[in-house]
């Protein structure tokens, strides 16, 4: 592994000399482990490892309820209730699971939101950040396709509702929507095709990970500064970064267990608190719910989907221009899908040089709108589309936009940034006066 | 910056979800304490007893439990009563049809109970998680979060909710009733107070009974609640202990590098 100069692993005995000619995975996973972080990372940075158990818990609670469900439209709803109610253990697995799954989107959000306030997007590691937004759109996909397994009322429709968006597309549409669905309407082959792909696209996530940590461990990461590590020599490294092991992975896994504890909290205590009870009613697809609504995790970018409604001067605008191939519908799913790839990207519509929103006065302001934005968003989409939410969603949707495509290109001009420190080593030592000259 | 937005985020998400549950003309439902509420909320055993009592002489006539066994009436944590008093209930109350004889035979304890008997009465055995959909106040879902009101509380309030107005409709006769979203509902009042007569003497006025058959729905529909709060008891128990264990080695861990004293 390139990047910040460090010590490698030197093979010791005869035993380890023989396998690292041959295989040198203990050199590899101690380049890992022993990675100079910089040490002035503060609690926003946990969230990977959070992440990351996040995808391991999925896919082993998975496992395990895969070997007693059934993906039949007749029998997967009685099979659910059959690990609930029979499956050693079953019952609590399968919270975990579903509880799990919002875990893992409350961890993604603030990573997300941690990477846009720092600028961890910014050179050089747009790469790690693109990687990073393949790994949330499969995540999308994947908690999507894992909601219809259950094949509740919720499971049935909103897979009607998320499939027909894809029919709204022009001219291939209606094939497109065919050949997703495997038939003209959500039945047993949708079901098969969908557990079969959310239990293959977990290992895809799983790979895109492993590119997303090599990405930034040839970068190195980011810290609350932005400045880089000095790199001129190992000695000059070293007065900015500590080894991951022990000092990050103690403090991340400290942190994984506060976090569990609220975690565990609510699979005890409340594991249906954040599900929609019309997942308990099995799959009719002659009742439709009276509100369809998606996870909570869905439903900043449902409101955008749902904002931009045929009365939209824009809209209107689109569908004169293109002569009604852009109609609302179709301009609503552009919209919800544009909304995910501005944030995509970022790296080349922020200008600023400064890399860390720290020392960004006026960026700073429009980020905490932003966040608050984003909040507005998830309210305004589990609410029925009808005045005054339609009007807060549209507002709401055109300052996502307006954030990624105007105002974070034009604060990179306007803005005079403040100093940001020589050092990580200046910036650490400004916190911790003694750490300059250590005790003895 | 960064934490105190984070901070502001985490409250917000906590009430834009509850929000995601909002359904449409909510009926007025009021708040029941029961006894299983609550991290440390149990079922009360004899009430889970009284309300199968209620299930059985009066529910059971239109409505079914299809993916409730009745050996589970056995278990700890339910209505827990002995193995030979299950057999002796599922025979005298129920039949089912057996493949292998081609015939129906008295249940046992390995059968369901039987699916409901009129296609317009919806299974029970999930009602009490089905039915958790309104979250006041204004779809905050502090009630349910902080009075645990659910399912529960929806079908006492259902139960007691008859006004006695009736109309027809279609040839259809619907019941005023101010729990049910609308307001009228097809379902002609099930309960009128002194409806069975418990071995116990416990009182079987309507709101009583009506108390004792939601507890027994909630059981039917979470048999496993003592078991699931036990276990994230214990984890929240260890994880806690592990938390501080790790803060202090965290702490020790990075003095040197702070340029604290490590003792």
């Amino acid at each position: 592994m390139s990047g910040i100069p460090h010590d490698h692993y030197e093979p010791k005995t005869s035993g380890e000399k023989w396998l690292h000619s041959r295989l040198p995975i203990v050199g590899l996973l101690y380049d890992t482990l022993m990675i100079p972080t910089p040490k002035n990372l503060n609690w926003m940075w946990i969230w990977g490892i959070v992440l990351t158990f996040c995808l391991a818990l999925q896919i082993i609670t998975g496992i395990v309820l895969v070997m007693h469900y059934t993906p039949h439209v007749d029998h997967a709803f009685a099979s659910i209730e059959h690990i609930m109610r029979n499956v050693n253990g079953g019952h609590f697995i399968r919270y975990l699971h579903m509880n799990g799954a919002s875990l893992f989107f409350f961890a993604v959000y603030i990573h997300i939101f941690r990477g846009l306030y720092y600028g961890s997007y910014k050179a050089p590691r747009e790469i790690t950040w693109i990687v990073g937004m393949l790994i949330y759109l499969m995540m999308m996909g994947t908690a999507f396709m894992g909601y219809v397994l259950p094949w509740g009322q919720m499971s049935f429709w909103g897979a009607t509702v998320i499939t027909g968006l894809f029919g709204a597309i022009p001219f291939v549409g209606e094939a497109l929507q065919t050949w997703l669905l495997g038939g003209p309407a959500v039945d047993n082959y949708t079901l098969n095709r969908f557990f079969s792909l959310h239990y293959l696209l977990p290992f895809v996530i799983a790979a895109l990970v492993a590119i997303h940590i090599w990405a930034f461990h040839t970068t190195g990461n980011n810290n609350p500064t932005g400045v880089d590590v000095r790199r001129g020599s190992k000695a000059e490294a070293e007065k900015d970064t500590v080894p991951f092991w022990p000092y990050f992975v103690i403090k991340d896994v400290f942190a994984l267990a506060v976090i569990l504890v609220v975690f565990f909290a609510i699979v005890g205590f409340m594991p249906n608190y954040l599900g929609h009870p019309d997942n308990y009613i099995e799959a009719n697809a002659l009742a439709t719910p009276a509100h369809i609504v998606p996870e909570w995790y869905f439903l900043p970018f449902y409101a955008i989907l749902r904002a931009f409604t045929a009365d939209v001067w824009v809209v209107m605008l689109a569908d004169f221009v293109t002569g009604g191939i852009v109609n609302a519908k179709f301009f609503g799913v552009l919209a919800m899908f544009g909304a995910i790839a501005v944030m995509a990207l970022v790296p080349w519509l922020d200008t600023s040089s400064v890399r860390s929103g720290r020392y960004r006065p006026m960026f700073k302001w429009w980020f905490a709108l932003l966040v608050i934005d984003f909040i507005v968003l998830m309210w305004a989409g589990a609410m029925p589309a009808e005045p005054p939410f339609s009007t807060i969603s549209l507002i709401a949707s055109t300052y996502w936009f307006a954030y990624f495509l105007v105002i974070l290109p034009l604060l990179g001009v306007i803005e005079k940034p403040d100093q940001t420190p020589e050092t990580i080593e200046a910036d650490f030592n400004a916190h911790y006066p003694k750490a300059e000259n250590p005790a003895e | 910056m960064f934490k105190k937005l984070s901070i502001a985020a985490v409250a917000a998400l906590t009430l834009s979800t509850g929000a995601s549950f909002a359904a449409g003309a909510e009926g007025h439902i009021h708040d029941t304490d029961f006894s299983f509420e609550g991290p440390f909320g149990k079922f009360d055993q004899n009430q889970l007893q009284r309300g199968l009592q209620v299930y059985t002489e009066v529910c059971s006539a239109c409505h079914g439990l299809r993916y409730v066994p009745l050996r589970t009436l056995a278990d700890h944590g339910g209505p827990h009563l002995p193995a030979d008093q299950v057999r002796a209930y599922a025979e005298q109350n129920f039949e089912v049809f057996d493949a292998e004889l081609d015939d129906f035979r008295p249940a046992r304890p390995t059968d369901h109970f039987p699916m409901s008997a009129l296609d317009n009465a919806p299974d029970l055995s999930l009602m009490a998680k089905a039915r958790a959909g309104f979250h006041g106040p204004l779809g905050s879902g502090m009630n349910q979060l902080f009075k645990g009101m659910g399912g529960p509380e929806y079908i006492v309030s259902l139960l007691t909710g008859y006004t006695g107005e009736e109309k027809e409709e279609a040839g259809v006769t619907l019941y005023e009733n101010t729990a049910f979203p609308g307001g009228w509902i097809s379902m002609a009042p099930p309960l009128y107070g002194d409806d069975v007569e418990f071995a116990d003497g416990h009182s079987a006025d309507l709101h009583h009974i009506a108390e004792d058959v939601s507890a027994f729905l909630m059981w039917t529909a979470e048999p496993k609640m003592m078991a699931r709060k036990h276990a994230g008891l214990a984890g929240v128990i260890f994880l806690s202990v592990l938390s501080v264990l790790l803060y202090l080695t965290n702490k020790r861990l990075w003095a040197p590098i702070k340029g604290k004293k490590t003792s």
